[in-house]
């Protein structure tokens, strides 16, 4: 038998690894594929709390958030193609018009 | 016998997302992202969520990762990039942040989840995994699932007006690929 702790763990390893993408990664795209895999995470901890709680309400919460991410994701891409079309370049750097 | 199973499996997710992290081609960070969502719907199976793992393959692994890709060949962005960093102090700071985010959720599981056991699903998944979800989906979260309907719209017209080519900016691409500048303020609208 696994215990909570081993997937939590596994889990918060994984959101480690998609908040660092983030942070350190310039292309966009990349950017993006991390938010996914912190997304994954969340997912994963909300499927073993199901589990560990003995009801469904956790596993209807990963479904939404299921939702939400491939919205997110619509969304996102036509963003990155808009700013790829402008700026002939995928990389957060040179989206800097309004900075300040 | 779940241990045999969740160990390798772990280990897949850790390491594809880690390289992940540090691939320098996109389609390459496509595919380990892909081979990260086939280990965790795995996971699922293991944690008796077969309805989500089915979800996952279908929406995560087959619809979301089609469109990274078609976005990635779509901009010709599949060439290497450099992975240098030009802001002084970001990347200590990120490891810094990183290794503190680690030990705080460390701290929380270690006081809070220790010694927990899973109570099962056995109980909530004796009518089958799928029935007993969409039991729960249509009446307690009802209006909840209506809401992501009204989401999933506004995102598909979203992205139809972003994705719109506006008529000046046509105009401004055909000089360009032409070579010829015959409307200098388009050149100047696209540089800035």
């Amino acid at each position: 038998m696994i215990d909570p702790f081993a997937v939590l763990t596994l889990g918060s390893t994984l959101f480690i690894l998609g908040a660092l993408g983030v942070l350190l990664r310039r292309n966009a795209i990349i950017i993006f594929m991390s938010i996914e895999l912190m997304l994954n995470a969340v997912n994963l901890t909300l499927v073993s709390f199901a589990r560990m709680n003995g009801n469904l309400d956790g596993q209807v919460l990963a479904f939404f958030v299921i939702i939400v991410a491939a919205a997110e994701v619509v969304v996102g891409l036509a963003i990155i193609m808009s700013l790829y079309r402008r700026k002939a370049s995928a990389s957060v750097d040179d989206a800097r018009i309004m900075k300040w | 016998m779940e241990r045999w199973i969740f160990v390798p499996i772990a280990a897949i997710a850790i390491l594809s997302g880690g390289f992940m992290l540090v691939a320098r081609n996109a389609v390459h960070a496509a595919l380990l992202l892909v081979t990260n969502f086939f280990a965790l719907a795995v996971l699922y199976v293991l944690l008796d969520a077969h309805f989500l793992a089915a979800v996952q393959i279908i929406i995560y692994a087959g619809a979301i990762m089609v469109l990274f890709l078609f976005v990635i060949m779509l901009l010709g962005v599949d060439r290497m990039e450099s992975l240098a960093e030009e802001i002084p102090l970001l990347r200590p700071l990120a490891l810094v942040l990183g290794v503190g985010l680690a030990g705080t959720m460390a701290y929380v599981f270690w006081t809070t989840m220790r010694g927990r056991t899973f109570a099962g699903l056995r109980e909530a998944n004796r009518s089958g995994n799928v029935q007993a979800l969409g039991r729960v989906l249509f009446t307690k979260y009802l209006f909840a699932f209506e809401v992501a309907s009204v989401l999933l719209i506004i995102a598909a017209i979203g992205a139809m007006v972003l994705g719109r080519r506006r008529d000046e900016e046509e105009e401004a691409s055909q000089v360009l690929t032409h070579g010829s500048s015959e409307d200098p303020s388009a050149d100047v609208e696209r540089a800035g």
